[in-house]
């Protein structure tokens, strides 16, 4: 059974009169897959992550998670986004065990196991080699620091699917490349759910299982690119030609939903 | 000389070029003492006048941080309630731009009326005039959550408390020190407008007594006073704002 299901979503910002950013939005994602949206800036790739993590209903069709339809705020789902919203006066420890302090499912208990939860959060730390800045402030780590940090926050309490919001995009090329192989590491330990919003193309590759590219505003998804590159993948294999005409031809693709 | 001694000599310098200024300004142009006396004039009478200064100053002083406190507690829990609520905002901002508008000096014969002479206008006066800048700095804090942050946080299902004890106050506290600063210094304002217009002790009243009885160099040792408490009260606050927010700060501090 599919663990998300979108059928023929539309979303519309601001009653009816106001924009339409997704139309006849349909996307099936598996439990353990790594899915990738990509599309031209404003096309409603973020919105559909919204109607996901249930912060925004459907003004049409259906959206289904666990085959139960997503009203309010989901359970078992982290979300990070292109800033580090890191707050400033915790340290980076503190500051990844926030989801466990105030989720539903944790609060009640986060005294308690305390020494569990920071064991927790430490193995995250430890994945993206942030153990000895544990006691760190935000300001104190560099931006690459500070996204490896909030990719550990989402992660803590431990949820089904994880919602990237183009995680990398505000990071130079090479720390954006390095962070890669981070979430992948993560990933491959873990077999959590991505969803990751994109416009970077050989990001997309590099991670999904399986790619989306979407039209313009309102949103639909236009083309569908199964990714079979063997894991994990490395920079090296960015090189490959496989991985470089399946870069070309979803290019190909946005430039023609650009031009439409 | 680094730049670190600079700054810190730079209040001083700044401070003693003005007094320099009004001190050769009232001579060269021979101003008469009972207009506008010469600052070495003026500190005369605090060496002349002290134990009475000092009783009103003590008085003032207590009078100024009892109404300053009060208006903490109540700025606080204005804005914590303004800043976490739309409807309390949509309700109360306007009523308090109301009261804001007032000038206090209008205020102070009502409440004379109600309370009589003494303390008691003065306390009120000095929480009237220096509630609205906490108010407004702390619902600004806890309004201006980034929205990112806002949907990570709700994704979670939280509770509005734990949103507010656990990212909306903390992150509230830089703006919430800085109005301090500005309040503390309003409700002086406050305090010696109260003891001015109906007052039987305290600088204020001080002062309206000399200046009745062309007691200029007197007048002018009061405003230096207040000035001096107000100064002093500003660094206070100051030096626990940078205490209890340092992590807000770390962009001002001398880099390598």
């Amino acid at each position: 059974m599919a663990l998300i299901e979108a059928e023929r979503v539309a979303l519309r910002y601001g009653g009816p009169a106001g924009t339409l950013a997704l139309e006849d939005f349909s996307l099936t994602v598996e439990p353990g897959e790594f899915v990738a949206l990509v599309g031209p800036s404003g096309c409603g790739k973020s919105s559909f992550l919204k109607v996901v993590s249930g912060l925004h209903p459907v003004s049409a069709g259906s959206a289904r998670l666990h085959d139960a339809p997503i009203a309010g705020p989901q359970h078992g789902i982290g979300m990070a986004f292109q800033n580090a919203t890191l707050l400033p006066w915790r340290t980076t420890l503190e500051n990844v065990l926030l989801p466990l302090e105030v989720s539903r499912d944790h609060r009640a208990t986060f005294r308690r196991k305390r020494a569990e939860h920071e064991a927790r959060a430490m193995a995250l730390l430890r994945t993206v080699g942030l153990a000895e800045f544990r006691d760190h402030a935000p300001f104190q780590l560099s931006g690459g620091m500070q996204q490896r940090a909030n990719l550990c926050r989402p992660l803590v309490h431990e949820p089904e699917i994880l919602l990237l919001d183009e995680p990398f995009a505000a990071l130079d090329a090479f720390t954006r490349e390095e962070l890669w192989g981070v979430l992948q590491d993560l990933w491959t330990q873990r077999r959590f759910t991505v969803l990751l919003v994109t416009h970077d193309l050989r990001e997309a590759v590099f991670l999904a299982d399986r790619i989306h590219a979407v039209s313009r505003r309102p949103g639909r998804i236009v083309k569908t690119r199964a990714v079979d590159l063997p894991r994990p993948r490395t920079l090296a294999t960015t090189f490959e030609p496989a991985f470089v005409d399946i870069v070309h031809e979803l290019r190909d693709e946005i430039s023609r939903v650009r031009q439409a | 000389m680094s730049e670190t001694r600079r700054l810190r000599l730079a209040p001083w310098l700044a401070t003693l070029a003005l007094v320099a200024v009004w001190e050769i300004g009232c001579r060269v142009f021979a101003v008469e003492e009972f207009l506008l006396p010469t600052p070495s004039a003026s500190l005369a009478p605090l060496w002349e006048y002290a134990g009475a200064i000092w009783h009103n100053a003590v008085f003032t002083l207590w009078v100024t941080l009892l109404g300053f406190a009060l208006a903490v507690v109540f700025g606080l829990l204005l804005g914590v309630a303004t800043g976490a609520s739309r409807l309390a905002y949509a309700a109360l901002y306007p009523m308090l731009i109301g009261f804001n508008s007032i000038p206090k000096v209008a205020i102070v014969p009502i409440l004379v009326i109600w309370s009589g002479i003494g303390a008691v206008p003065g306390v009120l006066t000095a929480f009237l005039i220096s509630f609205f800048p906490i108010v407004v700095n702390v619902a600004t804090g806890i309004a201006t959550l980034e929205p990112e942050l806002e949907d990570v946080l709700r994704s979670l299902g939280p509770r509005r408390r734990d949103i507010l004890l656990k990212v909306g106050l903390p992150r509230a506290m830089p703006y919430f020190f800085a109005s301090l600063k500005v309040a503390v210094t309003l409700a002086f304002v406050g305090s010696v407008i109260s003891e001015t217009i109906a007052g039987n002790r305290g600088i204020g009243y001080l002062m309206v007594q000399a200046s009745s009885s062309f007691r200029t160099l007197l007048v002018f040792a009061g405003l230096l006073t207040v000035a001096a408490m107000g100064i002093g009260m500003y660094a206070l606050f100051a030096w626990l704002e940078q205490r209890m927010t340092g992590w807000a700060f770390r962009g001002q501090q001398p880099i390598g």
